[in-house]
């Protein structure tokens, strides 16, 4: 058995890498993207912890995020398709309309 | 022997992993960045696998690389994938900031392994039910529908009302001018 900490350091990983692309990233769909990295992330580290503990609510709450991760992308495309056809852009840097 | 192949198919799936996500990040063309996830995706479903998680698994390749991936491929080529995205920082030492933020983490994280302090505790002693039910469906029905049924229905709610939003959202009205 593959000790823990690795799959506790893969998930860091990823999520950090998700957490750049979202920082660096201007595309609506990349970050959105980046945000499904980083909850897979959470649930790669939810699974091994389960296991670890000896405790099947990981599991349980891994089926709950990805339930939730799924509404969000149904929401949050059309949103994006929603600016995409006022505006013609992906680009967040464009949308400032709310700017003070 | 089976150790060996865990092993193995760890280094493999992380590597493919980490390998999708950097790809996510850096392709300039979104379609790329969207088969990059979808290697992320796949390799995390046979990390699941590995660990004897196979609803989660299963549920994984389904929903995730199926129906959502599908999802984001219609809406990139309904955006259409356009190139010229701008990298130019806007907000002041915006990447300054990023990489002390990130070495900062890494340095916590490090702290944190190398301390020693942080073990794992069981929650129930043997016999390991994550082992000895092999991941069976009844094992994890069993909390969803008594502990959790709640946030069960919840869940059934949140995702009439996501339907019904994005079709709220994404229906298209003709200006009247």
């Amino acid at each position: 058995m593959v000790d823990a900490s690795w799959y506790m350091g893969l998930a860091a990983a990823l999520f950090m890498i998700g957490a750049l692309g979202i920082l660096l990233r201007r595309n609506a769909l990349v970050m959105f993207m980046c945000i499904e990295l980083m909850l897979n992330a959470v649930n790669l580290t939810l699974i091994s912890a389960g296991r670890v503990l000896n405790d099947l609510n990981g599991q349980v709450a891994v089926f709950f995020i990805l339930v939730v991760a799924a509404a969000e992308v149904v929401v949050g495309l059309a949103i994006i398709v929603a600016i995409f056809r006022r505006r013609a852009t992906a680009s967040v840097d464009e949308l400032s309309e709310l700017k003070g | 022997m089976t150790a060996v192949v865990e092993a193995l198919l760890f280094v493999l799936m992380a590597l493919g992993a980490l390998a999708g996500a950097v790809t996510v990040v850096v392709a300039r063309n979104t379609v790329y960045s969207a088969m990059g996830l979808l290697a992320t995706l796949f390799s995390v479903a046979v990390l699941y696998v590995v660990q004897l998680a196979h609803l989660v698994a299963a549920v994984q390749v389904i929903v995730y690389a199926g129906a959502v991936m599908t999802l984001f491929l219609f809406v990139i080529m309904l955006i259409g994938v356009d190139k010229s995205e701008s990298i130019d920082e806007r907000l002041p030492r915006q990447r300054l900031w990023v990489g002390a933020l990130a070495g900062l983490v890494i340095i916590l994280a490090g702290l944190l392994t190398v301390s020693g302090e942080f073990v794992w505790v069981p929650a129930e002693e043997t016999p390991f039910i994550v082992e000895a039910t092999n991941g069976r469906i009844q094992r994890i029905a069993e909390p969803l529908f008594t502990e959790w049924v709640l946030a069960f229905e919840a869940t059934a709610l949140l995702l009439t009302i996501a339907a019904a939003g994005a079709i709220a959202l994404a229906h298209f009205r003709r200006v009247r001018s």
